[in-house]
């Protein structure tokens, strides 16, 4: 029998059986359907987080105290002011590094008030990270040097500080501390769940005299390109190393930090694609399951079919191709609907999803493989069942 | 002497039925010729659906040689035998054993499908032999749509299709009241007169046998008689 009428006599033989088929294929569209959705939520959280750190800026290395290994015991090392200046003369460009010291404090305008990140920074922050302002100016070299009362608001401060009201120019009190509003942040986003535009920026001097610190918490190096990024980290590591020995220093570049989390979210997109899996495995079994039954029901049938001249091999390729079709139909309806869920997801709940072209491919291939694997045995007794016997059976 | 539509020389038949051992049949050698009309008699247990088995190729003998014109068939593979079930022997069974949610013409046609002839080739030839059963206006039927008399015609068809040498029927009318098991004989009988197929009837019904030319009766797994009319000639 050629192999497109043991396509066309599968096929019949499990059209007279709708519903039983649908049932059967069910597992199989769940399991390929949530293999789709899991992966294409745990590829999307991943694609989400690095878009956040490239939104950072770009070639950029941050250097703070001590050691970011994990288990490494806090650092009892300090990054000061000086060594602002100290690296930008090491590398020749001080236009080129950033600093920050940051803590929590309470920012009020008349009788609104707000609890917000306050970043002391300096004036190259604009040079270093992706950060543009959308009215007024960022700080100045002289703000710093003078310890100005002036900040610069992100977006969303701005917004529940002064509503429709323009900030530019207008007082606002940070920690009992009164400062001048020069400048207002574009809309960012946030990194790692954080909001950023929740952030104002006032000078390091002035943030450090306010806070009653002498520290500063980390310092950001911009590379001229991408190839000068790794060793420009070696040339501040030695450097540190040679101002403080007996002190450690980090620097990290942003592809170790993606590096890092691509890892941690690339095993996690893993673990949700294998307990998918196992779902798929499970419709696999139900799909032997109803080919075991289907063969013990249909026993005459075969029977007849084997005295009417069907050989071992064409009852069994008919099975096969049955349980093979359950599972392809099924692969097939649950690639579409995991697409479209995975799309929902990303278009009406916060979950980003991104469809990996590989995932839908997997889940179909594995789904017929599974129906290959699963209908063997099943039609392997069908082709096996003797004609006599098989003729006498009611 | 021409070759023999299938001849049995010396077959036994011995099932192990929860370790005792049943004799089915004890030795028996049967020659049905091309063309013949007989019929092997006998009550049930006697033996006689196992030699139906055994000359339907159906069944393998415990001993003894089963030749279909002129070919050992003993020792052929379970394919070559698949194979010439399909080229060389109709079956026509006491409950139809057609495909009900199938339609006559497809039901018909099944033989063909596994000899490997195409579609449309199928399709006429299975036309055809509805025609030569009387049933040219049922092809589209599904076979549960069909009397007990048109469904055995309708296996009859099928068993035709393929233009066998032998055509077995296995109580052809046991599930048929009295006139329409009439009409299926008749049927039987003109296929065999026209077509020059072999039909050799297995029955337990004395009345139908005696319509055949020669009555094989069988008991207790042997071949008891064998009466001929050939001596009218």
């Amino acid at each position: 029998m050629r192999l497109a009428e043991a396509f066309r006599v599968a096929l019949d033989a499990l059209r007279a059986n709708r519903l039983r088929s649908l049932l059967t294929m069910l597992g199989v569209i769940i399991g390929v359907a949530a293999v789709v959705v899991l992966v294409a939520i745990g590829s999307g959280a991943k694609q989400e987080v690095e878009a956040q750190v490239e939104g950072l800026g770009s070639n950029i290395i941050f250097v703070v105290p001590g050691s970011v290994e994990f288990g490494s015991a806090p650092s009892i090392s300090r990054l000061q002011l000086e060594d602002v200046d100290y690296l930008g003369r090491v590398i020749g460009n001080p236009d080129a590094v950033a600093t920050t010291v940051s803590s929590g404090e309470t920012v009020s305008v008349g009788s609104a008030e707000v609890f917000s990140t306050i970043a002391g920074t300096n004036e190259n922050v604009p040079n270093v990270f992706t950060r543009p302002v959308a009215r007024g100016e960022y700080l100045t070299a002289t703000d710093v040097d003078t310890r100005r009362r002036v900040a610069v608001l992100g977006s969303a401060v701005a917004k529940s500080l002064f509503g429709e009201v323009e900030p530019l120019g207008r007082q606002i009190t940070i920690a009992g501390v009164r400062f001048r509003v020069i400048g207002v942040f574009e809309e960012v986003g946030s990194t790692f769940g954080v909001s950023r535009d929740d952030e104002i920026h006032i000078p390091v001097t002035t943030a450090q005299q306010l806070f009653g610190v002498d520290r500063i918490d980390a310092i950001a190096v911009k590379a001229p390109t991408i190839d000068d990024v790794e060793p420009l980290r070696k040339e501040i590591l030695a450097a540190l190393a040679e101002e403080y020995p007996d002190e450690e220093f980090s620097a990290v570049t942003q592809s170790q930090i993606l590096g890092t989390l691509g890892q941690i979210l690339g095993l996690l997109t893993l673990v949700l694609a294998a307990i998918a899996a196992i779902s798929l495995l499970v419709g696999g079994v139900g799909v032997s399951n109803i080919m075991l039954v289907s063969v013990r029901e249909r026993t005459r049938e075969i029977g007849l079919r084997k005295a009417l001249g069907a050989r071992r091999r064409d009852i069994t390729v008919q099975f096969l191709i049955e349980a093979v079709l359950l599972t392809t139909v099924g692969g097939v309806i649950g690639m579409a609907i995991g697409i479209g869920a995975s799309l929902l997801a990303d278009t009406f709940t916060p979950l980003p999803a991104v469809i990996a072209w590989w995932s839908p491919v997997l889940a179909f291939t594995v789904s017929v493989a599974v129906g290959v694997f699963f209908g063997v045995i099943p039609a392997r007794r069908a082709g096996k069942l003797e004609p006599v016997e098989a003729l006498r059976s009611e | 002497m021409t070759t023999p539509a299938i001849e049995a020389v010396d077959v036994t038949r011995v099932y192990s039925l929860g370790g005792a051992e049943v004799h089915a049949l004890r030795g028996v050698s049967l020659r049905i010729e091309a063309g013949e009309y007989a019929a092997i008699v006998g009550p049930s247990g006697s033996g006689k659906s196992t030699l139906m088995h055994l000359l339907g190729l159906l069944d393998r003998p415990s001993s003894g040689v089963i030749t279909v014109g002129g070919r050992d068939a003993t020792s052929m593979s379970d394919s070559e035998l698949a194979i010439l079930r399909n080229e060389t022997i109709g079956f026509v069974f006491q409950s139809f054993q057609l495909l009900a949610r199938t339609a006559a013409i497809d039901n018909v046609a099944l033989p063909l499908l596994y000899r490997g002839v195409g579609k449309r080739e199928r399709r006429e030839r299975a036309a055809d032999a509805l025609d030569a059963v009387g049933l040219g206006d049922r092809k589209g039927h599904k076979a549960t749509q069909l009397s007990g008399g048109e469904q055995q015609r309708v296996a009859i068809a099928r068993a035709l299709v393929g233009e066998p040498q032998l055509l077995l029927a296995d109580e052809p009318t046991g599930n048929l009241d009295t006139r329409t098991g009439g009409e299926v004989m008749e049927t039987l009988e003109r296929l065999n007169a026209e077509r020059g197929v072999a039909v050799v009837l297995v029955t337990h019904d004395r009345d139908i046998a005696v319509r055949t030319g020669r009555q094989v009766y069988v008991r207790d797994g042997l071949i008891e008689r064998d009466e001929s009319k050939a001596v009218a000639q």
